[in-house]
């Protein structure tokens, strides 16, 4: 049965499901519960953003606390991880993984390679990513191109309630350790969900709108920035773009990025991580090695700036690519109907 | 205030999901004469390329929808009327014309989208349309759902109450298949009838469908009125497995395009949307299972398991057989089988998805079914 | 409880009885010593040829603290080691061959030469890896201890650390997450004196690390680290009590290493005439042997046995893994995923 769902009731939804048909999905995270040996009541918060809400009541101890310790219950899940079970572990906002790296960069992303393919590390961490919450610097950042750096990790970043649940599903299904990104500004969105569990598998990207003259790749919130650039430059210009929600960066779908390319000749990458070394100067490297024949323009990238997150609301919507830069990038690459 | 002698034709809205639709193209010149079922003008969807037919008979006047450009449903994008109807009234009608809002109350009117019902056979989705004395049950084929007869069913309503079912493991429905055989989806047929208190119907089968609703009838023909059986299984031996197994196997949107690209007799009729829409009914649980087993058990190795022709030879209910000609999943040949004891129809033009690729044809086929 | 510890029998009656176990357990954990000890010996000569790549830390003096420990365990306790691990493998039973050729770099070795010195696991056996990176361990073995207590096996974890790793957060954080959730982790403190070559009268605060335990709420014990039985007495109370959900401790052992941090360090840190003085007078196996055979439970005889046997064992396992072959190229980007 499909209904409206918000993306953040999926990833309950997700979650509750999985521990449902899985005794060894455990949640570990700060406030996952709330209240926990507080005089008030269990599951105060579920979450600090309520994501987990209601779980509690029916999966008790399956759900922990934890203190804030990052490096301590990250290590924890991913030693649980590696021992049979299958945590779940939620990093409140990905910028904490300044405290945890060790445990993910050096153990679980390590264990399966250094041990010559005797692990696995069935690890799933949930972590808010991206800007637009007023939250400043070390509560915004698009951190994703750190970790798909790092082989032996996935990441996931989904754009929609639909893709959230099934990604979230299939992260906790997945044998390898994976990093789901969460962007805060999403938790409301809604989108037809089915009750059902079902999965979605990584390396599959969504081709959101279809399009002739440019192709647009992103992931997570700015695909909806891209898909108003794309409505803006079909009304005005003419200008028919094909939008690729890449859902995972790691590993990522690369087929579809260059089957698109080699049909429109153009690329865009918005990306709103910072821009240096990021998913989008990966994209763009990418296919400029495997289908520079195919391009008629230089590719564009749309990111944020080389700046931190600032905290002024003035400032902060000028650091997420908008939906104008990314139209006035897709220009760029049609000159003639720039000119026009 | 109408104006009686002049017909708006007005953009669809093919199932209850569609917000507006695409003209690609007219089929019929300005001034061209109308018939009633006379396909005049392409629309695309984000789900489905098809055809609006005419509901009224007319000169075409004016053809309003200009080609590539996206019009919400009930808008006006073309207009019939007899030839001594004068221009200016055309343009007035035109002028004055206003898309009729779609508001809450008229969707709710409409009734529920789906609903469900708990049979034996699991909890089984299902759509009803019409009020009419007749009871008509749709039945879709292998990996599809009840939306494979957007384009028939409210025209059959019309004429009778139709239901249009999710078979276990299909659309919606509980995906558990039993022993994935013919019998236990007949049984889900019938059980589904059970449940609904519908003692006697009209059985239309597609494709796998039309093998579970023969077998229906074979088993329980006291229950079915008639057999309308369109490109359906069950009446030769041979079958593309390379669509079932495709079909199964595809978990990518790059896979999954050729092989629904098979359905039609037009390839391009399969878009973005479509394929998505299949995928996600793929990714639930169950639903490969249910696929494969399904699949191994009624068409292993480009063999049907089950050939009732025979069989059906022997029944009385009255039987439609209708092929799309250029069928690349069950060959059109199979429509002889009946050739005979059935009313026959070979439709040019048209692949696996005849129904939906020549639903006024089909459409019309099924209502003279009826009144036999 | 169905864990079987045959070596635990006897240790509750212990303090009057100067030889406090069977003499079968005795022969068990003198052959482990030895073969920890010649392996370490062996790898010595071996690296001053060259034929070993990297760098190499050695256990050589501090053979009774993981033996002691090991004895209590079974398979299916986990331990999570250090960067100096090769002494808590061998302990753990991980094949010794395996080992050796695993520090060659060959494909025969326990992670198919993927790993090194620094890395073998066996999960198997219950060992969760040695580890490069200080103090990574003790998160890890908090989960280890947390899937434990989940799947009621009654299992424990112990993560060992040295006087140097004491002070990583993590160590500490992890103190405090055992201690909250009252985990069956033993944290082993071994205290050699030095943090590569830092004093560890330099680098700790506290006059004594049970302070430190204290402070998270933990018990804590130090023992002669260098006195197997010492070891092996307070290890069996504090792994016994741990199992029966008596939850975490501390134990430290106080022990010397033989050689430098690692291979080639030339140890001018150290006070003249330190090395020698510790052979001679705190050298565990010694220490071991004297006791055992002064007793006359195990005579001079049966000791030379397990020396010969040992030595052949260790002989064998170098030359297996000079001849063994290297690891293909194909095996460069195998095993980085279970699936990707």
């Amino acid at each position: 049965m499909s209904r409206t769902l918000s993306f953040k009731l999926a990833i309950n939804e997700a979650l509750d499901l999985e521990m449902r048909r899985d005794p060894t999905v455990i949640l570990l995270g700060e406030d996952i519960v709330g209240g926990s040996g507080s005089p008030g009541e269990m599951d105060a918060w579920g979450g600090v953003l309520g994501v987990t809400k209601g779980l509690y009541g029916k999966h008790g101890n399956r759900l922990i606390d934890t203190p804030l310790s990052e490096s301590a219950y990250i290590g924890a899940a991913i030693g649980a991880a590696a021992c049979g079970m299958r945590p779940v572990a939620e990093l409140m906002f990905l910028d904490f993984m300044g405290v945890c790296f060790d445990q993910i960069l050096n153990q679980a992303a390590k264990f399966r390679y250094m041990f010559g393919g005797k692990a696995k590390t069935p690890v799933v961490i949930r972590a808010m990513v991206g800007a637009g919450f007023r939250a400043a610097a070390q509560h915004s950042q698009m951190l994703t191109p750190m970790f798909t750096h790092v082989p032996g990790l996935k990441v996931v970043c989904p754009s929609n309630a639909y893709d959230a649940k099934g990604l979230l599903i299939q992260s906790i299904r997945d044998d390898d350790p994976v990093i789901f990104c969460e962007h805060k500004n999403l938790y409301a969105s809604e989108a037809d969900v089915p009750a059902e569990p079902y999965a979605i598998p990584f390396g599959e990207a969504n081709v959101v709108r279809d399009g002739r003259d440019v192709t647009i790749v992103s992931y997570g919130l700015t695909v909806h920035r891209a898909l108003e650039a794309a409505a803006t430059l079909s009304k005005r210009s003419g200008l028919e773009a094909e939008v690729i929600d890449l859902r995972t960066l790691s590993p990522i779908d690369w087929d579809t990025v260059i089957e698109s390319v080699e049909n429109t000749g153009r690329l865009v990458v918005v990306d709103e991580a910072n821009p240096r070394c990021s998913i989008a100067t990966d994209v763009a490297a990418y296919v400029a090695q495997h289908a520079f024949g195919a391009l008629k323009a230089a590719p564009q990238m749309v990111t944020a700036p080389h700046t931190p997150v600032p905290f002024s609301p003035a400032l902060e919507d000028l650091y997420i690519p908008s939906a104008d830069a990314i139209a006035a990038a897709v220009l760029k690459t049609h000159p003639q109907a720039l000119a026009a | 205030m109408t104006d009686t002698r002049i017909k708006p034709i007005v953009m669809p809205k093919w199932g209850l999901s569609m917000a507006e639709g695409k003209v690609t193209g007219w089929l019929k010149p300005e001034g061209a004469k109308i018939a009633v079922g006379d396909e005049i003008v392409e629309v695309e969807t984000d789900k489905i390329a098809g055809v609006v037919e005419a509901g009224d008979a007319g000169v075409l006047r004016r053809t309003l929808g200009a080609p590539g450009t996206v019009y919400p449903v009930k808008a006006l994008i073309g207009v019939l009327a007899d030839e001594d109807v004068p221009d200016v009234d055309i343009d007035a009608f035109v002028a004055a014309f206003a898309v009729p809002a779609e508001t809450e109350e008229a969707a709710d009117a409409a009734g529920p989208r789906y609903e469900f019902v708990d049979t034996p056979a699991g909890r089984l989705r299902y759509a009803r349309r019409g009020e009419g004395e007749k009871t008509v049950v749709l039945v879709h084929g292998f990996g599809g759902d009840l939306d494979n007869w957007l384009f028939n069913i409210d025209a059959l309503a019309g004429a009778a109450t139709v239901y249009a079912l999710d078979l276990p493991g299909h659309g919606q429905s509980d995906k558990a298949v039993g022993e994935a055989s013919l019998a236990f989806l007949s049984g889900a047929l019938i059980a589904f009838m059970d449940a609904l208190a519908i003692p006697r119907a009209h059985l239309v089968g597609h494709s796998m469908g039309g093998a579970v609703a023969s077998a229906a009838a074979l088993e329980h023909p006291g229950r079915v009125a008639s057999l309308a059986l369109i490109g359906s299984a069950g009446l030769g031996p041979e079958i593309n497995s390379g669509y079932t197994d495709g079909f199964v196997a595809a978990g990518s949107r790059r896979d999954m395009k050729p092989v629904l690209e098979q359905l039609f007799h037009e390839p391009a009729t399969v878009t973005r949307q479509l394929i998505e829409d299949i995928l996600k009914y793929k990714r639930l649980d169950g639903v490969d299972g249910a696929l494969s087993a399904l699949s191994a058990n009624l068409f292993p190795a480009q063999r049907q398991t089950h050939v009732l022709a025979d069989r059906l030879k022997e029944t009385d209910a009255p039987i439609l057989v209708v092929w799309g000609e250029t069928d690349r999943v069950i060959p059109a040949a199979h429509a002889g089988a009946l050739e005979g004891r059935a009313t026959v129809e070979v439709l040019p033009g048209a692949g696996h998805m005849v129904q939906m690729e020549k639903s006024s044809r089909v459409n019309e086929l099924l209502l003279d079914h009826l009144k036999r | 409880m169905s864990i079987q510890t045959p070596m635990q029998s006897t240790h509750g009656a212990l303090s009057n009885n100067p030889i406090p176990l069977e003499k079968d357990a005795l022969l068990a954990s003198y052959r482990t010593m030895r073969t920890i000890r010649d392996f370490e010996e062996r790898l010595h000569v071996e690296f001053a040829k060259g034929d070993i790549p990297g760098f190499v830390h050695l256990y050589a003096g501090e053979e009774a603290c993981a033996t002691g420990i090991m004895m209590h365990l079974t398979d299916s306790d986990r331990i999570a080691s250090t960067h100096r691990g090769h002494g808590h493998c061998i302990a753990k039973g991980v094949d010794v061959a395996e080992m050796m050729a695993e520090i060659y770099g060959k494909s025969s070795g326990s992670c198919r030469g993927k790993g090194g010195s620094m890395h073998i696991a066996d999960l198997s056996k219950g060992m969760m890896g040695a580890n490069g990176i200080l103090g990574a361990g003790a998160p890890l073995i908090c989960g280890a201890a947390l899937a434990a207590k989940f799947r009621g096996d009654g299992g424990v974890g112990i993560t060992f650390f040295g006087d140097g790793a004491a002070n990583q957060g993590t160590v500490l954080e992890s103190m405090n997450l055992a201690a909250i959730w009252n985990l069956p982790v033993i944290f082993v403190l071994e205290n050699n004196g030095y943090a590569e070559a830092t004093s560890v009268i330099y680098a700790t605060g506290v006059d004594s690390f049970l302070d430190r335990a204290h402070g998270f709420g933990l018990p804590g014990v130090s023992v002669d680290g260098t006195d197997f039985f010492a070891v092996h007495k307070a290890a069996g109370e504090l792994i016994a009590k741990a199992r029966a959900g008596g939850g975490p401790a501390l134990l430290e052992c106080k022990m010397v290493r033989f050689y430098g941090h690692f291979e080639g360090d030339s140890q001018t840190y150290k006070a003249k005439g330190e090395n020698d003085f510790n052979r001679l007078n705190r050298d565990c196996l010694k220490i071991f042997a004297d006791r055992v055979t002064a007793a006359g439970v195990v005579s001079d005889a049966e000791i030379a046995l397990l020396d010969r046997e040992v030595a052949n064992l260790i002989d064998e396992a170098v030359s297996s893994a000079k001849s063994a072959p290297q690891p293909t190229h194909h095996e460069l980007t195998s095993d980085v995923y279970v699936s990707y």
